[in-house]
C-alpha cells in the first residue's frame, strides 16, 4: 500500500530529519510530515541557523568597527548593509533547508506537506493548507513537533513591534530601543545582533540572574562582559504587560518600576511544547502538567506504537539533544538498542564571548551535596587568547573530590563552543580531570586553557 | 557512518567466542557481504560479513582473543567505497540547485565520512612497499583500554591492572577503578583464579624450559571438548561393554548390491548405514539408551537423532542425522558423506550439531582396535566402532578366518542397567551379522 509505512515522523526539525535518515539507513520505509514548506524546523528556519548567520555578520562589523584598530589594522568608514545581511541569512537558510529536502530524497524518505495529526494508533492524517486530507498508516509514529514561544501573561504580540525571535531575525531596520523579555540564550543572542548594529538593548528578567541553567559563576561573568558591551539589565523584574502603542512604538510595564518605552519588544521568556492540532489527547496520549508529552525511557507515549522525542517531551531544548533522542528512538525500534547519555549533552550560547557547558553546574553539585574539586584557568593567561585579543573569560573544570571523575566543564571565552567538544568526549569516556591533564595539547592553543583548568583541579596549574 | 562490527549470535547456547583470523586489516576496503573476520565458537566457525561497503577502520579485538556475543570487535566506515564507479561523493552530488552543499547542514553531518576522503581506494591506504607500517607504532590494545590517569594511578599505587574491575565505556579502566582497587584491604585476597571453564584447571605459574617450549592458547573448540568430556566423566556413571561382530554378512551384502546401489543412488553403500539402522533397532528395544537424565526425571525420546562423529578441519565434530529411523540406507549414507565433506571445510552449521539422542563414533577409520568412548551429555549412550580385522574364529566347531570388528557401548549406568546395555550391544551384533533382521524387525 502506498500510504503504509514502517515509520512516520511528524515534524522535520533536527530530530525529525536526522531520525528519518537513520530510519531509512536501517531499512525502514519512512515518511516525514511537515507543516511548513521548508524542512528543518525551528532550528534551520527561524532558530539556530539564521541567528548564527546574523551573529557572525554583526560580529564582523563590530570587530571592524571597534577592534581591528587594536591589531594595527585601520579601516576607514565602516558601515553595514542590513539588507545584505538579511539576504545572506536567507540564502544560508534556503541552502540548508533545501539540503534537508535533498537528504530526504536521497534516503527515499517520503515527505508529506501539511499538518500531521494522529487520528488513532497507527494512523496519521495529513491536512494540507488547501484542506485536502490524506490518511497514512504506520507501524510506528514518532512525534517530533518541537516547541513554540511561550506566551507571557500581559504580553500582547503585535507583528514585529511586540514579537518573538522569528520577527527579531528579520527586522527590516535596526531598532532604536529593543526590550528583551527574558535573559535566556535566545534573547541574549538576538539582543547581541541588534546591539552591535546600534540598538539600545534593555533586558528585563524575572529571575535575579541571566542565563538560567548556566553555571551561576559563569553567568555572572557573562553579565559583567555584556554590561560592558552596552546591555542594560533589569534583573528580578516582573513584566506585567507589553503592548504596541497606537501612536507607534511599544511600552513594557514592569512591576514596581517606571514603564519602558521602546520601538521593539522581543518576548523570549522560554519555549513551550508544540502539540497544536496533533490530536494527542484525543487518542489518549498523556501530557504532563506543563503540556509536554509524557514518555518512558524508550520514548514511548501512553499510546502503543506512538513515540515522542525532542522539545515536545521537555528536558534541554537543544537541537542536538532532540536529534540524539530521535536517532536513539529509531535505533531502538529497528535494532532493539538505542543510546543516549543525558549526562553529557553540551550546551552553547553563541554570544561574544561564547559560553558553553557540559555536565553539572556548581549550583547543581552544591544542591546535591556532591563533594567536588574545582580547577579554573582564565583566558587572560593563554597565549593564543592574547594573540586573538580575546582574553575575557575562563575555563572551569569540576571533578568529584574522591574519584576525580569530571562532573562538569564550563567555559566562557573565545570559541568556547568549540572547546567544549573535548570536555564532552572526555566525560563520555568517564575521564578524570587528570586524564584531560594527561593529554598532550597543542601550543599555542585555546585548548591549553582546558588542560590547565583540569590541572587546576589538583592544584597543578603550570601556566599561571 | 562508523559501523560497529559485533559478534553475531551464533546460536542460543553460545555466548563466548574466540576471534579467528581477520581476513581484512585496518584500512582495507571491503564490499558488502565480504567476509571480514572468522569467528570460532565452541561448536562451529562462523564468518562475519561486512554489513556494507566501506573501509575497516579499527580492529578492537585481535586474533586469538576471546569475546562475547554482541561485543564490538572492530569498526568500519561505511561508504568509503573502494569502487569509485559509484560516482561522486555524497557531498559533491548534493542538491546542485542549492549553492550550499548539504554537507554543511549543521546537524546533518553523517554523510561525508572522513575515511572516504582519505581513502578513495584501498590502494591509497596500503603502505608503500618498504615503508614502515604505521600500525606497528600504535599502542597495543590493552594499553588503549586503560585511561591515562588510571595507568599513572596503577603505577603509583602499585596496583596490578589485571586485578582492576573496569567500569568505563568499552571496558576501559578508569582512575576511580584503580583507586577502588587500591583501597581494598591489604594483603589483597589471593588473586581469584580466573574462572576457568569447568574441566580446565586454573593456569599454573609457568617457567619455560630453556630447551624450548611453545605455549599455545586452546581453541574454543578444544576448550569446549575438554569441558564436555570432564563434565561427562564427573556427572555420569559411565561403564563400557564390548562385543565382537562378524562382518562377513554385511560385507557380502555390500558386495552383492554395491553396483546397483551406486547406480541408483550415486553413492557407495558403506558400513555406517548398517550400524545406524542396527542402532535404531536396538534403541527401540531399549528406550533408556535413547533417553536422558534431567534432574530427577528421565526423558524418553520417541525420535532417533543419531550423532555421527566425523573428523573435521579443526577437530572432531558430531553432526546429527535427524529422524534417522525414517531415512533409507541411501539417505543415511548421503547425509554422513555430506557431513564428512563439509566438516573438512569447517562448514558444519551450528544447528546441525545440536540435539542428538545417541552417538556413533567410528575410531576404526584411524585403526583403533578397541576403545571406551565417552558419552556426549545429556545423551546416555555412545556406540564405538573399530577396525575390521580378519581373525580366526570358531564357527560350528571349525576354525575359520572371519572379518571381525569389536564394538563398544559406553552408557550412563544411572539409567541404563547392565543387562540392558549388554543386550543392546548383542542386538546390534545380531542385526549386523544378519542384516535381514533389520528389515523384518526380529
Amino acid at each position: 500500500m502506498a500510504n503504509q509505512y514502517d515509520l512516520i515522523i511528524i515534524g522535520s526539525g533536527p530530530a525529525g530529519y536526522t531520525g528519518a535518515v537513520r530510519a531509512a539507513q536501517l531499512g525502514l520505509k519512512t515518511a516525514i510530515v511537515e507543516l511548513e514548506e521548508k524542512l528543518g524546523g525551528t532550528c534551520l528556519r527561524v532558530g539556530c541557523i539564521p541567528s548564527k548567520a546574523l551573529l557572525e555578520a554583526t560580529e564582523k562589523y563590530d570587530e571592524a568597527q571597534n577592534h581591528l584598530a587594536d591589531f594595527g589594522v585601520n579601516v576607514d568608514h565602516v558601515s553595514f548593509d542590513l539588507e545584505k545581511m538579511l539576504q545572506r541569512k536567507e540564502s544560508i537558510v534556503n541552502g540548508l533547508t533545501g539540503g534537508v529536502a535533498f537528504l530526504m530524497k536521497k534516503n527515499k524518505v517520503t515527505r508529506y506537506f501539511g499538518r500531521g495529526s494522529i487520528s488513532r494508533s497507527g494512523v496519521v492524517e495529513v491536512v494540507q493548507e488547501s484542506g485536502e486530507k490524506e490518511e497514512l498508516t504506520a507501524t510506528s509514529i514518532i512525534i517530533a513537533t518541537g516547541s513554540k514561544v511561550s506566551s507571557l501573561a500581559g504580553v500582547e504580540l503585535h507583528g514585529n513591534i511586540v514579537g518573538t525571535s522569528t520577527e527579531a531575525l528579520s527586522y527590516e531596520s535596526v531598532p532604536e530601543h529593543l526590550v528583551l523579555i527574558g535573559a535566556g540564550v535566545i534573547g541574549l543572542e538576538l539582543g547581541s545582533v541588534w546591539r552591535r548594529l546600534g540598538a539600545k538593548v534593555t533586558v528585563v528578567e524575572y529571575l535575579d540572574r541571566i542565563l538560567p541553567g548556566i553555571d551561576s559563576e559563569i553567568a555572572k561573568e557573562a553579565q559583567k562582559i555584556f554590561k560592558k558591551q552596552g546591555f542594560e539589565f533589569r534583573l528580578g523584574s516582573k513584566v506585567t504587560s507589553a503592548r504596541a502603542l497606537e501612536e507607534g512604538g511599544a511600552v513594557v510595564e514592569v512591576e514596581g518600576a517606571e514603564p519602558l518605552h521602546c520601538d521593539r519588544v522581543l518576548l523570549a521568556a522560554g519555549r513551550a511544547p508544540n502539540t497544536d492540532g496533533l490530536g494527542a489527547e484525543a487518542v489518549g496520549i498523556e501530557l504532563d502538567r506543563r503540556g509536554f508529552i509524557r514518555v518512558d525511557e524508550h520514548f514511548r507515549t501512553t499510546v502503543p506504537g506512538v513515540y515522542a522525542v525532542g522539545d515536545v517531551i521537555g528536558g534541554a531544548m537543544l537541537a542536538h539533544k532532540a536529534e540524539e533522542e530521535c536517532v536513539a528512538c529509531v535505533e531502538k525500534l529497528a535494532t532493539g538498542y538505542g543510546h543516549i547519555n543525558y549526562a553529557v549533552i553540551p550546551n552553547v550560547v553563541y554570544t561574544h564571548p561564547e559560553i558553553s557547558s557540559v555536565g553539572k553546574t556548581e549550583d547543581q553539585l552544591g544542591e546535591h551535596g556532591v563533594d567536588y574539586k574545582k580547577g579554573v584557568f582564565p583566558f587572560m593567561a593563554n597565549g593564543r587568547a592574547r594573540a586573538l585579543n580575546q582574553t575575557d573569560g575562563k575555563v572551569k573544570v569540576l571533578a568529584d573530590a574522591k574519584t576525580d571523575r569530571v562532573l562538569g566543564v564550563h567555559i566562557i571565552g573565545a570559541r568556547a563552543g568549540d572547546l567544549i567538544a573535548e570536555a564532552a568526549t572526555a566525560m563520555e569516556f568517564g575521564a578524570s580531570s587528570e586524564d584531560i591533564a594527561a593529554v598532550c595539547h597543542a601550543h599555542p592553543n585555546l585548548g591549553e586553557a582546558v588542560r590547565e583548568a583540569a590541572l587546576g583541579v589538583a592544584g597543578r596549574v603550570r601556566q599561571m | 557512518m562508523a559501523i560497529e562490527l559485533k559478534v553475531p549470535a551464533a546460536g542460543e547456547s553460545i555466548t563466548e567466542v574466540q576471534i579467528g583470523e581477520w581476513l581484512k586489516k585496518e584500512g582495507d576496503a571491503v564490499r558488502r557481504d565480504e567476509t571480514i573476520v572468522v569467528i570460532e565458537t565452541d561448536k562451529v566457525t562462523v564468518e562475519l560479513p561486512a554489513p556494507a561497503d566501506g573501509v575497516i577502520t579499527k580492529i578492537l579485538i585481535p586474533e586469538g582473543e576471546d569475546a562475547n556475543v554482541g561485543d564490538t570487535i572492530g569498526l568500519m566506515e561505511e561508504g568509503a567505497s573502494a569502487g569509485a564507479s559509484q560516482g561522486s561523493s555524497p557531498a559533491a552530488s548534493a542538491a546542485p540547485v542549492h549553492a550550499e552543499p548539504v554537507a554543511a547542514a549543521p546537524e546533518a553531518s553523517p554523510e561525508p565520512a572522513p575515511a572516504s576522503a582519505a581513502a578513495p581506494s584501498s590502494e591509497v591506504i596500503a603502505p608503500a612497499s618498504g615503508a614502515p607500517d604505521v600500525r606497528d607504532s600504535l599502542p597495543p590494545e590493552g594499553f588503549a583500554r586503560v585511561m591515562p590517569a588510571a595507568r599513572r594511578a596503577a603505577a603509583t599505587e602499585a596496583v596490578d591492572l589485571n586485578q582492576v574491575l573496569p567500569t568505563g565505556p568499552g571496558g576501559r579502566i578508569l582512575k576511580e577503578d584503580v583507586m577502588r582497587q587500591a583501597a581494598q584491604p591489604k594483603p589483597a585476597p589471593a588473586p581469584a583464579p580466573a574462572p576457568a571453564p569447568a574441566g580446565l584447571a586454573p593456569e599454573r605459574p609457568h617457567t619455560p624450559d630453556a630447551r624450548g617450549e611453545e605455549v599455545v592458547k586452546m581453541t574454543m573448540l578444544r576448550r569446549k571438548v575438554a569441558e564436555t568430556l570432564v563434565h561427562s566423566q564427573q556427572t555420569m556413571a559411565l561403564l563400557t561393554t564390548f562385543n565382537e561382530v562378524d562382518m562377513s554378512g554385511v560385507m557380502a551384502m555390500r558386495k552383492k548390491y554395491q553396483d546397483s546401489f551406486v547406480k541408483k543412488n550415486g553413492i557407495k553403500l558403506g558400513f555406517m548405514s548398517f550400524f545406524v539402522k542396527a542402532a535404531i533397532e536396538a534403541l527401540k528395544e531399549f528406550p533408556s539408551v535413547n533417553a536422558e537424565v534431567n534432574g530427577r526425571n528421565i526423558i524418553y525420546k520417541n525420535y532417533y537423532d543419531i550423532g555421527i562423529a566425523v573428523g573435521g578441519g579443526k577437530g572432531l565434530v558430531v553432526p546429527v542425522v535427524r529422524d534417522a529411523d525414517r531415512l533409507g540406507f541411501a539417505q543415511v549414507e548421503q547425509t554422513i558423506f555430506d557431513f564428512g565433506k563439509r566438516a573438512q571445510k569447517n562448514q558444519i552449521k551450528l544447528e546441525e550439531l545440536q540435539g542428538g539422542t545417541f552417538t556413533i563414533s567410528n575410531g576404526g577409520v584411524y585403526g583403533s582396535m578397541l576403545s571406551t568412548p565417552i558419552v556426549n551429555p545429556p545423551q546416555s549412550g555412545i556406540l564405538g566402532l573399530h577396525n575390521i580385522v580378519e581373525r580366526p574364529v570358531a564357527v560350528n566347531g571349525k576354525v575359520e578366518i572371519r572379518p571381525i570388528m569389536y564394538i563398544a557401548l559406553t552408557y550412563d549406568h544411572r539409567i541404563v542397567d547392565g543387562r540392558e546395555a549388554v543386550t543392546f550391544l548383542r542386538r546390534i551384533k545380531e542385526c549386523i551379522e544378519d542384516p535381514a533382521r533389520v528389515l523384518i524387525e526380529v
